[in-house]
């Protein structure tokens, strides 16, 4: 009697909780699409390398959030960045770190999306059909470096000031482009208050916006195509899996364990005839 | 295998025993050595550079050809299975010749006025964002205070707002020598203290007197003299210069850059920076290879000049 009086609890309880998502997934889907994401078949032999990728997405998180903070406290022009940034470090209640999280969260995205790219190198898993993944997730690299560049120059102190100049004029050095794009970085002949709000505006506007959009594009291709077997399992040495119970079986010209046609040689037919 | 793969969004796609894999060629492995080689004699040999840049255009060429061959082959060799479905398509277009349904048209059109509307939008937006840095480029004449504050033969670390509405973001230096009269015309040698490399500030080699500070029509000018200077040093990468600003050792391109001048109402006025070649003899008798201000690390002179074009075509 107490048992059943409990299940019946535990089914309103259930029902408290499905009907609001029962609700949402009527009109939108997006229940089924989440557990689509989440329930998706992986290789079996999928390990903690494959990891890496969302460690790195989890990284640029950490800097989305934190960044998003800090512009709320920073002051992009000559006279006041260097005071913002020292106010948001000294003075401002747990300012130090959130500015210490977005100024090493920095590195370790910056060397998570290596990892992530050296993963993806040594399990040979930009090849067809993934090599445009690869390819958007260089752009992803160039856009997460250009972030660190532009994200440079923000506190506006020697350091930041003299680097910049020097990045600057190394673009500004580029064969044909170099003259215009050395300009374009400045915002004109010398470095000055346009270039401080310039490279706010694209460190903290252009760039995320053109990282966020790629990697939805990459989880996209990352979804569709499926994560790749690690290089050591039979499945990625070409071993094909036959119902024949004999295990896995090499294609190509090695065949460790040849697998002959099968059935008694005969006079009276060709195998074809089987 | 299956008969036919579904792919989530797409269309079905013929079931494939190999997947499109370029097939194995040793050409792009030429092509890299052709760049390299290109790269490399850029530095050191000229000959080799053209030997690289012809090594690059062959194997680049046969390496595109190697891989669009696929592509460029002729359907004819294409099985017998296609050959209905070719017939159908001759029959469709004989039964409708050149159709141009009003849908199609409707579709055109909304796709041009969109993409017009677009256009008008971002077209203005995108020449606002670019334009800016490469208009008014013009420099403000700058008012460095009475002749009397240069001593003859002396360098004197001078720094000064260069833009009247920048304040201290717009602070620049110069290193300003009176030659003393030549002709009976003030003779003076004002280099600019970016570093001819990568803009780094350089700094004179001397003993630096007491700074002082000169108020004026442009604002305050911190005049600093140097005794007994031999040469200018930047603390980036180690560029050297001499006293004239030709570059003694280092990285730098060039000599360092230098300010045209005029006297108005006993008054030293800076006027326009100019790049600088390299520098044939001393203060006052200098012959100076003056060419258009250039941003630091671009060479003005020698066949690399071509790769810098003028920016002439700012107002």
């Amino acid at each position: 009697m107490a048992r059943r009086r409990k299940s019946k609890r535990q089914q309103q309880l259930q029902a408290l909780i499905m009907a609001p998502l029962d609700w949402l997934e009527e009109r939108s889907g997006l229940v089924g699409a989440v557990k689509y994401f989440l329930f998706r078949k992986v290789p079996a032999e999928s390990n903690w390398f494959h990891t890496l990728g969302s460690a790195t997405l989890t990284a640029f998180l950490v800097q989305l959030v934190t960044g998003v903070i800090l512009a709320m406290y920073y002051k992009p022009s000559p006279e006041e960045a260097y005071g913002s940034i020292q106010k948001i470090t000294n003075d401002l209640t747990l300012g130090w770190l959130v500015r210490g999280t977005h100024r090493w969260g920095a590195s370790v995205f910056i060397i998570l999306l290596f990892l992530h790219m050296g993963r993806v190198f040594l399990f040979g898993a930009y090849k067809y059909p993934r090599e445009l993944n690869w390819l958007v997730g260089v752009i992803l690299l160039t856009l997460a470096l250009a972030e660190g560049l532009t994200g440079y120059l923000l506190p506006w102190d020697q350091t930041a000031y003299w680097a910049t100049v020097v990045a600057i004029n190394i673009n500004a050095n580029a064969p044909i482009v170099g003259p215009f794009l050395g300009d374009f970085l400045r915002g004109g002949a010398e470095i000055g208050e346009e270039t401080l709000a310039r490279f706010y505006s694209l460190h903290m506007l252009v760039i995320p916006g053109g990282l966020i959009g790629l990697i939805t594009l990459h989880l996209y291709l990352v979804i569709r195509l499926g994560v790749t077997e690690p290089p050591w399992t039979k499945a990625a040495a070409g071993y094909e899996f036959l119902d024949d119970g004999r295990g896995p079986v090499r294609k190509g010209l090695v065949e460790p364990r040849p697998r002959g046609n099968g059935s008694i040689g005969t006079p009276a037919r060709t195998e074809s005839e089987v | 295998m299956a008969d036919e793969l579904e792919r989530p969004g797409g269309e079905p796609v013929e079931p494939e025993a190999e997947p499109h894999l370029p097939s194995p060629t040793i050409w792009p492995f030429a092509f890299a050595g052709g760049v390299a080689l290109l790269l490399v004699g850029l530095i050191i040999n000229w000959i080799l550079a053209a030997i690289g840049a012809v090594l690059l255009l062959v194997f680049g060429f046969l390496w595109i050809r190697e891989a669009t061959s696929e592509v460029r082959r002729p359907p004819a060799a294409a099985p017998p299975a296609a050959a209905p479905v070719s017939e159908l398509a001759v029959a469709e277009e004989e039964e409708e010749p050149e159709r141009y349904p009003r849908s199609v048209f409707l579709e055109m059109s909304t796709l041009g006025v969109g993409a017009l509307i677009g256009g008008i939008v971002t077209l203005p937006a995108l020449g606002f964002m670019v334009a800016p840095a490469f208009v008014g480029q013009e420099h403000d004449e700058v008012d460095l205070g009475p002749l009397a504050n240069f001593p003859k033969d002396q360098f004197v670390i001078t720094t000064f707002n260069s833009k009247k509405d920048e304040g201290s973001v717009g602070r620049r230096t110069a290193f300003i020598r009176n030659n003393g009269l030549k002709n009976d015309v003030p003779s003076f040698t004002i280099i600019s203290n970016r570093c001819a490399h990568l803009g780094c500030p350089t700094q004179p080699q001397g003993l630096p007197g007491k700074a002082k500070d000169v108020k004026g029509s442009s604002g305050t000018v911190t005049i600093i003299p140097v005794a007994s200077v031999s040469g200018f040093q930047c603390p980036c990468h180690g560029g050297a210069y001499d006293d004239e600003g030709n570059r003694t050792a280092g990285p730098p391109v060039r000599a360092l850059d230098r300010y045209e001048f005029l006297v108005r109402e006993g008054n030293l006025v800076l006027g326009k920076p100019y790049s600088v070649g390299k520098v044939i003899g001393k203060s006052a008798d200098a012959k100076i290879e003056a060419y258009r201000v250039a941003d630091p690390g671009q060479h003005v002179d020698g066949p690399e000049q071509y790769f810098y074009p003028p920016k002439v075509w700012i107002p």
